[in-house]
């Protein structure tokens, strides 16, 4: 009967449909892309640990945006020296890097800043090891046409962010910048409406730097003033600048240059106004004390020629790995960002490790191990 | 215990057992199915209820009866939430009074002035509105209308300066990422809900009932509104109460066009914020009580989706049972 075909033939579709999605679903979970603490597809070729055998497998990661473009950039380079291995880098934020990191969703992550105490409970106990793998200033860009330098100083950017200097006028900036014809335009100011580790780190440069003028706290979200403009990313708040005469805001080097916005020279800890640059923060890491586990803080360093608002990235994994494959990927790929991959820096608008950091987080791989 | 059975219309006829003897295995199966479905997805929305209360209730115990102040500043592990609450009403609010009469308009328009052949097409173009993704919509929102609007903003603004009430609502300072923009982007989305649902309601008034009205000599508007009004209210409230359940809820467009700034304001053309946006924002870098903060907003946002959700069937059933007696 007609009817009865028909039937017959919805029966057969529907499960031939089930088991179609059943089997995909069983083939995605067996391949090794989503990995939980350690996944390889096969054994390294030869055997030898020494830094030249040919590795296999996946590594995954993420975390800090800020990295997040040198981690794409240093991806596909690493492809040429290990060509069997796969790397991962998903982004998302440093909170979530350190989440993912904590439930071995991947094997290391980004992060902008050191685990906070909240989170330490999560990480059970287990040691974590933090490979510092760039520096990056962050720019006080500003939109004046006409003024081709500013310079500022610690405590009037804390108030111009806080919403107390309003014009671009003020006796404080312009007694700052003899010489400049500044307007009597207001000051717009743009912050960031995401959480972030930019925003954690310039807030807490002007804790810092400002302590008796900053207000405001140090965290990835600062409780702004009501009349800030706020973008998404460091692209939405150069954008707002870019599009604003008057505005002023905080963004990251790269992409203040890549927007082609101007930078206000910053009034440093030795008393220097020091613009932004790769040379300048690489000159910050010299002079800041780094502890014994690689932590440390590049913001409102001492140092003549250092850059105050530069801050630092790091790349957390777990010291004690679940298997050798692992752990020798892990050494191989971080030891590429630690060596030839300190190179593309500087063209991303980063700034390298100091020879004498690099080194220090070169001789912490061997505690890659199980 | 009763002996008394009725004949069971699906059972053979000369069979007459009591109604669950004798079923089919294929019916007892079905029905089976039917429940555990049924009962899956109540589990599942309980398990969901119960686990975000869960993650959040280190900031319910923290904060306290805080929770409903406003003031929201991670940075010195503050934590009250009302501004949150009165973006999400405030836009909600402004979506619906956009959006309501354009969509019950079109319905209208639709069903009672449009010749048939046309009105297909119509809805199939409404249809395409709602299929636009949520992101692609605060792209456009940011990027393209937000820009332009700001001028349109600044002029009623510089108008209406000074003026009592107007003046604080749509004064200057203006800005194109605000609440009222935020509010005009939910109208795009909701209307397409709105009309759809409310279109095929009106399409169930009994033709005899409008043609009653005619020949009683009235106009169409006397028409609409005493032969179609009165038997698709009920079904219209429930479609706007669903758009507005929508506009509660929607994050990612709004997220991107409503300014990102927590503050309570009856200025409209300012920045503002919204409980979905700010949990999409902030959620990256959060831990510990903010985190939990986070999700008690979700749970918050959980909770007066239900609410309007509960508040639109018993409308809807309560016009119903209405109708059905009169």
């Amino acid at each position: 009967m007609h009817l009865r075909r028909r039937q017959r033939f919805m029966t057969a579709g529907v499960a031939a449909v089930a088991t179609a999605l059943s089997l995909a679903a069983c083939s995605s979970s067996s391949s090794s892309s989503a990995p939980s603490g350690g996944s390889t597809s096969s054994a390294p070729a030869g055997g030898s640990s020494s830094s030249g055998a040919a590795l296999s497998g996946t590594l995954n990661g993420s975390g800090s945006t800020f990295q997040l473009t040198f981690q794409q950039a240093a991806i596909q380079a690493f492809k040429s020296v290990q060509p069997g291995m796969t790397v991962n880098y998903g982004g998302g934020g440093s909170g979530k890097g350190r989440t993912d990191l904590s439930s071995n969703v991947v094997q290391f992550a980004g992060s902008d800043s050191t685990i906070p105490a909240a989170e330490e409970s999560n990480f059970k106990g287990k040691t974590v090891l933090y490979f510092p793998v760039l520096l990056g200033p962050i720019s006080v860009a500003y939109n004046l046409s006409g003024v081709s330098t500013l310079k500022l100083t610690p405590d009037v950017i804390a108030n111009i962010f806080q919403g107390k200097i309003t014009s671009w006028n003020n006796s404080a900036i312009t007694a700052l910048n003899p010489g400049v014809t500044l307007p009597s335009t207001p000051i717009s100011v743009a912050v960031r409406s995401d959480s972030s580790g930019t925003t954690q780190n310039f807030s807490l440069f002007l804790e810092k730097a400002a302590p008796s003028t900053w207000t405001l706290g140090s965290s990835s979200t600062i409780k702004w003033p009501s009349t800030a403009r706020a973008g998404n990313g460091n692209g939405g708040v150069a954008q707002i600048v870019k599009t604003t005469p008057g505005a002023i805001g905080y963004v990251d080097y790269a992409d203040a240059k890549a927007t082609g916005l101007s930078s206000a020279e910053v009034k440093n800890k030795s008393g220097n106004y020091v613009a932004p640059s790769t040379d300048s923060a690489t000159a910050a890491a010299d002079s800041t004390t780094v502890a014994p586990d690689l932590t440390f803080h590049a913001v409102w360093a001492s140092g003549a020629q250092a850059y105050p608002i530069t801050y630092q990235s790091w790349v957390l994994v777990y010291e004690s790995q679940s298997s050798s494959n692992t752990a020798k990927m892990l050494q191989a790929y971080i030891g590429y960002l630690l060596g030839a991959g300190q190179q593309l820096l500087p063209g991303l608008g980063y700034a390298p490790l100091p020879a004498s950091l690099d080194n220090m987080a070169k001789a912490q791989l061997s505690k890659i191990g199980m | 215990m009763s002996t008394v059975t009725q004949a069971d219309p699906a059972a053979p006829a000369g069979s007459a057992h009591p109604l669950d003897q004798r079923r089919p295995l294929g019916d007892r199966g079905f029905a089976i199915l039917a429940l555990a479905s049924g009962l899956l997805v109540l589990v599942i929305l309980v398990l969901i209820a119960i686990t975000t209360t869960q993650q959040a209730s280190s900031w319910f115990t923290t904060e306290g009866w805080k929770i409903f102040t406003n003031n929201w500043d991670p940075a010195a592990n503050q934590f009250g939430a009302l501004s949150f609450i009165y973006g999400t009403i405030i836009t909600a609010i402004i979506a619906i009074v956009m959006a309501v009469p354009v969509s019950v308009g079109i319905a209208l328009l639709l069903t009672e002035v449009v010749p048939y052949r046309w009105s297909r097409p119509i809805v199939y173009v409404i249809d395409l509105l709602a299929v636009i993704p949520s992101v692609v919509w605060g792209l456009w929102g940011i990027l393209v209308f937000a820009p332009w609007i700001q001028h349109i903003y600044a002029h009623i603004g510089n108008v209406v300066q000074g003026v009592p009430v107007l003046g604080s609502l749509f004064g200057p300072p203006t800005s194109g990422a605000s609440f009222f923009t935020a509010g005009i982007i939910l109208a795009f989305m909701i209307t397409p809900i709105v009309t759809s649902l409310s279109r095929e309601v009106i399409a169930t008034v009994p033709a005899i009932d409008k043609e009653g009205a005619y020949a009683l000599g009235a106009t169409r508007l006397e028409m609409i509104r005493g032969a179609v009004w009165p038997h698709s209210q009920g079904g219209v409230v429930g479609a706007v109460l669903l758009g507005l359940g929508r506009a509660m809820g929607e994050t990612i467009a709004v997220a991107l066009v409503i300014g990102s700034a927590a503050v309570i304001t009856p200025h409209l053309f300012a920045p503002g914020y919204n409980m979905a946006a700010v949990i999409a924002n902030q959620f990256g870098e959060a831990s510990g009580v903010f985190r939990a903060a986070l999700m008690g907003i979700g749970v918050l946002l959980f909770v007066i989706t239900i609410i309007v959700n509960i508040v639109a069937r018993t409308i809807v059933d309560r016009s119903a049972r209405r109708k059905r007696g009169a």
